[in-house]
């Protein structure tokens, strides 16, 4: 496919127009921090409501931080994997990358499994987000992040069809920078995450 | 089957709401009919419907925006009337439940549906021609986002003929948003037909940043953009930074509303207070997302109408970006009552009182970029001389309530009311007003009429005067905004005169429809034909009017700031220039993509199932939207060749007429 932008590169001097390749991930950037921006915000209301537990449960008696520490190595490795995923595109090494595929994205179910039987037992124990404003602001910042997760994972899906039907095409491939970008992303966000809510929040 | 759906949703009670309804109705048939009578569907279709040219994007913000206009318009008349009646026992003719939802969306639309397409549209419109490339960044996105905030609208309007629309102000402040206090589907009208329409926002911000900042003509660099750009580019990166936090808020507030949540609850630990801190963390930059393109319009106007360069140009970028950043640290002045005591109120009361002084700045540079010029007083620079003054006014005003004790005594009451307007109609709606005339003939290739022009200006400028000033008053004798009636019969006069005001202001309303028809129906003697009515300064100019799909057959190379007035000087010195080849390359654009309209169409469905808890329709809706995503990401034709013969063809002509 030929690139928009670039015809008159050859009378032009080199500040014109940017490449479509970087026009495409630097508006994905931006595009993630407004992402960080709306996580922000989130952020913010759980450290106002963090103690209005109106008489129920705590983080400190709710959360397991096993099981959390597990989450965050299946979240980490998988970007790892969509890393390796990265360099297999670079080769165009098609069966590396539906296996570097597979392996970020049963890492990241695994890691959502895991997210959905913690909610699961605390709605058992009668921990739901309608106890407390507390236990609200906890199930929508996690459950956002689970949320962003899942639209992950439809999405990888999506992008190993669109390999397998139109091959190393160029739209393609700046498609595929994006998910990986966005996968690190939810890394960063998880980081903070698993720090605000789970170590500071686990603390009796 | 239908959730909450049944036939009492129809106010068949409500006289004023069915006539209304029956006006919008018949209205839309009428149009319908009247496109499949004369045929034009497929043109529709074609050249609007699914373009992805942002000059036809913008053009469509603009008339949205319009259209919106009017029925907001209204809204404020209802209100004026209704006031100017409703002394003493008299309880006028709006029943409360009716006035409230007229004042919700009155502020709703004026903001949302009137000023941020306004803006939007002209930032479309005028920016890839500014900095001289073809297009925007995603000119697919564009789409969507046009469409998605039409959804928005669209839902807004439906409100008035299928249910009810929030009767709890144009920021639905909980506890009284909340599903104990506001069971009905109002509030979630105003918060899904918001919420669709922000991501159309957002995208087109993110659109907008990374064309500003990845895609100039060659040698335009960030300090020989024009300011109208680095505006845009201001306001664009608020959108980027403000809008998702508006999402957050409401999508808390859709939680609690939807499945008892306890964010903003009297219950369960719920603190009311963050929701409005939230939603002002979102809403003062969203003020300054509404102004700064409107600064922007009147440093072109200005520079252009004046024959000079902009005073201070460096001067007037380091003003905008310092409005842009202070934008986020004065949101508590909105409610300095919330009692956050001393030292907060006092920190937010400073910085408010210093973003006068960007403002300040940019003032005096358009005073003294008029000082010693040879001023035109055509349209454009009427409504920026209107703006000076009343901005000002509005701007004083401002600073006088962010001083918290005088807040105190002037929150809520009718004495804010008549800031904002100062400053959103002043500012705003002038600028956009400036901005369409200055435009208009680079957009449709004919200017617009003066004198009707001149009539409408005149009139809305009194008509702002007669309307508001009373307001001040009123709120220094303490009366409170959103009154359906009112016991004490010395603030009737008053009321009566803003009453006439907004009379004034429905003249000058008629005035720019007439200037719109006599401009369309003479407009073979005001055509534009060398694409620069204004002896304009700024690339847009030096294209054809209006331009083709592709803006530029070739990129142009610009030298300095005011890239156009540089190469008209030059060429008049050099006239050899004129005459050497021009070698032209076949360019490739993108193709027509109806993705954007499907989508709309998506969502409108999701937003009025979700709005009215038709589960399986939420359902239905969110596939069809992912299945419009899939078809978009399969094609195999994303762009198409222009040749080089009908580059050739555009581009002679124009030079031609140049040479005239």
């Amino acid at each position: 496919m030929t690139d928009t932008t670039l015809p008159m590169a050859s009378h032009a001097r080199k500040d014109g127009p940017a490449s479509k390749r970087i026009i495409v991930a630097y508006g994905f950037w931006i595009f993630l921090l407004s992402d960080i921006i709306m996580f922000s915000a989130i952020f913010a209301t759980y450290a106002v409501l963090v103690g209005a537990t109106d008489g129920g449960p705590t983080g400190a008696e709710l959360f397991d931080q096993k099981r959390v520490a597990i989450e965050t190595l299946c979240l980490l490795f998988s970007s790892y994997a969509c890393g390796m995923m990265s360099l297999a595109i670079e080769a165009k090494h098609r069966l590396a990358t539906y296996g570097a595929a597979a392996v970020t994205f049963a890492l990241g179910a695994v890691f959502l499994t895991l997210e959905l039987s913690e909610f699961a037992g605390m709605i058992a124990e009668g921990a739901t987000p309608q106890r407390s404003a507390f236990l609200s602001a906890f199930f929508t910042l996690v459950g956002c992040h689970g949320a962003h997760v899942g639209f992950g994972l439809l999405w990888l899906v999506v992008m190993m069809a669109q390999l397998n039907a139109k091959g190393f095409r160029d739209d393609v491939l700046r498609r595929l920078a994006c998910f990986s970008l966005f996968w690190h992303a939810l890394d960063i966000i998880w980081v903070a995450l698993f720090s605000i809510v789970y170590l500071m929040g686990g603390r009796v | 089957m239908l959730g909450k759906l049944s036939w009492s949703a129809i106010p068949f009670d409500e006289p004023i709401d069915m006539v209304a309804s029956g006006f919008m109705i018949v209205g839309v048939i009428g149009i319908l009919l009247w496109l499949t009578a004369t045929g034009k569907w497929p043109y529709l279709w074609r050249e609007w419907l699914t373009s992805v040219d942002h000059k036809r994007i913008g053009v469509m913000y603009c008339v949205l925006a319009l259209v919106m206009l009017l029925r907001g318009f209204v809204d404020a008349m209802l209100m004026r009337s209704q006031q100017a009646m409703a002394a003493g026992g008299a309880e006028g003719y709006l029943p409360p439940e009716h006035y409230d939802q007229i004042f919700s969306a009155h502020g709703t639309i004026m903001i949302f549906f009137m000023a941020m397409p306004f803006m939007i549209g002209l930032m479309n419109f005028v920016l890839p021609l500014q900095l001289g490339v073809r297009d925007v960044a995603f000119p697919t996105l564009n789409s969507v986002s046009l469409w998605l905030t039409a959804s928005g609208v669209l839902l807004t309007n439906i409100s008035l003929v299928i249910g009810e629309f929030a009767k709890t102000g144009w920021l639905a402040y909980p506890p009284l948003s909340e599903l104990k206090f506001s069971p009905g589907v109002g509030v979630d009208y105003y918060l899904w037909a918001l919420q669709i329409s922000g991501v159309g926002t957002l995208m087109s911000g993110i659109n907008l940043v990374t064309t500003i900042l990845k895609m100039r003509a060659p040698g335009m660099s960030y300090m020989r953009m024009p300011v109208f750009c680095w505006t845009a580019l201001a306001s664009n990166l608020l959108i980027v930074a403000a809008f998702p936090v508006l999402t957050a808020t409401f999508g808390m507030l859709l939680l609690d509303r939807y499945i008892g949540f306890h964010f903003f609850t009297t219950t369960g630990g719920g603190n009311p207070m963050m929701y409005i801190n939230l939603i002002w963390a979102w809403g003062h930059p969203e003020v300054y997302i509404l102004i700064l393109p409107a600064f922007g319009v009147f440093s072109e106007v200005i520079s252009t109408f004046s024959g000079k360069p902009l005073f201070g140009y460096r001067s007037m970028v380091a003003a905008t970006l310092a409005i842009c950043i202070l934008s986020f640290v004065v949101w508590l002045h909105h409610f300095f009552t919330m009692g956050a005591g001393a030292d907060v109120n006092g920190f937010f009361g400073v910085m408010t009182m210093i973003i006068a002084v960007p403002t300040g700045v940019k003032v005096f540079n358009w005073l003294f970029t008029m000082y010693g010029g040879r001023v035109r007083f055509s349209l454009p620079i009427l409504w920026s001389l209107g703006f000076m003054v009343t901005f000002v006014i509005g701007g004083m005003t401002g600073v006088l309530l962010a001083v918290p004790p005088a807040d105190f005594m002037l929150h809520n009451s009718l004495f804010l009311i008549a800031h904002f307007h100062n400053v959103v109609i002043g500012g705003v709606v002038f600028g956009a007003m400036a901005g369409y005339n200055y435009w208009f003939p680079k957009a449709f290739g004919f200017t617009l009429d003066e004198a009707w022009g001149r009539a409408s200006f005149w009139c809305w400028l009194i008509g702002f005067y007669v309307a508001f000033m009373p307001l001040y008053w009123l709120g220094l004798m303490g009366m409170t905004r959103r009154m359906q009636h009112y016991d004490d019969p010395q603030w009737q006069p008053f009321l009566v005169v803003a009453a006439c005001g907004v009379l004034l202001i429905l003249a000058g309303i008629v005035c720019q429809i007439i200037q719109l028809i006599v401009s369309i129906r003479t407009r073979a003697d005001r055509l534009d034909r060398t694409g620069d009515p204004w002896n304009g300064r700024t690339l847009e100019w030096s294209t054809p009017s209006p331009p083709p799909a592709w803006n530029y057959a070739l990129l142009p190379e610009v030298e300095g700031e005011d890239a156009y007035w540089h190469m008209k000087r030059k060429a008049r010195e050099d006239r050899t220039a004129q005459t050497k080849a021009r070698d032209y390359e076949p360019i490739d654009m993108p193709v027509n993509s109806p993705t954007g309209f499907i989508t709309a169409f998506f969502a409108v469905i999701t937003g009025f199932a979700l709005i009215w808890h038709i589960w399986w329709l939420v359902g239905l809706g969110l596939a069809g939207a992912f299945a419009t995503t899939m078809v978009f990401a399969w094609r195999d034709v994303q762009e198409q060749e222009i040749d080089v013969e009908a580059l050739a063809r555009v581009d002679r002509a124009h030079l031609a007429s140049l040479a005239q």
